[in-house]
């Protein structure tokens, strides 16, 4: 009767780093500099992706997460534990990140077909890939994926990795902050619905829609390769 | 109109739904259909198997590094708000 756990009740035992507990807090109030150096170690490379996500060039978001560190020692009189300590200054990056974004250019300007996206809009996948109705099987594959050679070598390139980057800055920003945070970060599920503040279903649908963009961005690039090779 | 709900699911449906499976977010008999289709169908299984390989190679992208200027910045402004703070 219990059994809402379902999502992936993990994050922990999956070997990633705990939010450190009250008295790293007590220390960080006192200003001990060890305190920060740690929080700053342990939590920096991955505001600075998430930044990255957001803003034109990696000066720019050095600056927004210096900025950030500023707001969360600021803040720390303030917080009060109801959320993580990374979730609470994810979301302070976050809304750093998205006023520098929006000033720097970043934001797509046709807002209410941007929101349609993010509310989940829009298949998946094309609807050609499909039979139509007057297929031998509608609704059944009328261009099916193909294997990708090597995956376990292809993914790991470095050129994989720019696709998969790049794709997901194509995405619109809350798809774009919901995969980098469940699937770059390996946040679970309830974590990010804090930091976002979104239900658990629409964080459902946008990541759904981020990683069946970023699976057909890689889909384009690893036949290109294939070709390539063969021919 | 109850025996309709009975069909298979086509590929199309089934590409909706990969992220709610993988989620375990699909009730039983939800379950139930898209494991029939799956056992049914090479691609679907692919495209499921992809979407896994999507997610593993996602997790493997390294962390950005912070650079060393910005780092002692960081330090010089956290030693200000000390002082400030103190």
């Amino acid at each position: 009767m219990q059994e809402e756990e379902g999502v992936r009740g993990g994050a922990e035992a999956a070997g990633l780093p705990s939010d450190p507990g009250a008295e790293l807090l007590a220390r960080l109030r006192q200003g001990d500099e060890d305190a920060f150096r740690a929080l700053v170690e342990e939590h920096g490379p991955f505001l600075m992706r998430l930044v990255m996500m957001h803003v034109p060039s990696r000066s720019i978001a050095e600056e927004v997460v210096g900025d950030t560190w500023l707001a969360v020692l600021n803040g720390l009189d303030r917080f009060e534990g109801r959320s993580s300590l990374r979730t609470w200054i994810a979301s302070i990056a976050l809304n750093k990140a998205r006023t520098r974004g929006k000033r720097e250019g970043r934001i797509v300007p046709f807002a209410l077909l941007r929101r349609r996206y993010e509310e989940g809009g829009g298949p998946a996948l094309d609807a050609e890939r499909f039979q139509g109705r007057r297929g031998e099987r509608p609704g059944w594959w009328a261009s099916p994926p193909v294997a990708w050679a090597d995956p376990e070598d292809q993914l790991e390139a470095a050129e994989t990795r720019d696709v998969m980057l790049h794709a997901i800055r194509d995405l619109p920003p809350r798809q774009r902050e919901v995969i980098a945070l469940r699937d770059i970060s390996g946040w679970d599920a309830d974590e990010v619905c804090n930091a976002l503040d979104l239900s658990e279903t629409n964080q459902r649908v946008l990541l759904h829609r981020a990683r069946s963009k970023v699976r057909a961005a890689l889909e384009d690039h690893l036949k290109a390769e294939t070709e390539e090779t063969t021919t | 109109m109850n025996r309709r709900q009975k069909r298979m699911l086509t590929c199309q449906e089934m590409v909706e739904l990969v992220t709610d499976y993988l989620e375990g977010r699909l009730d039983d008999a939800a379950q139930a259909r898209f494991e029939a289709h799956v056992a049914e169908c090479d691609a679907c299984t692919l495209y499921i198997e992809q979407m896994r390989q999507t997610i593993v190679a996602l997790g493997r992208i390294p962390p950005e590094t912070v650079s060393r200027e910005a780092e002692e910045a960081l330090l010089a402004a956290f030693r200000s708000w000390r002082a400030g703070a103190a």
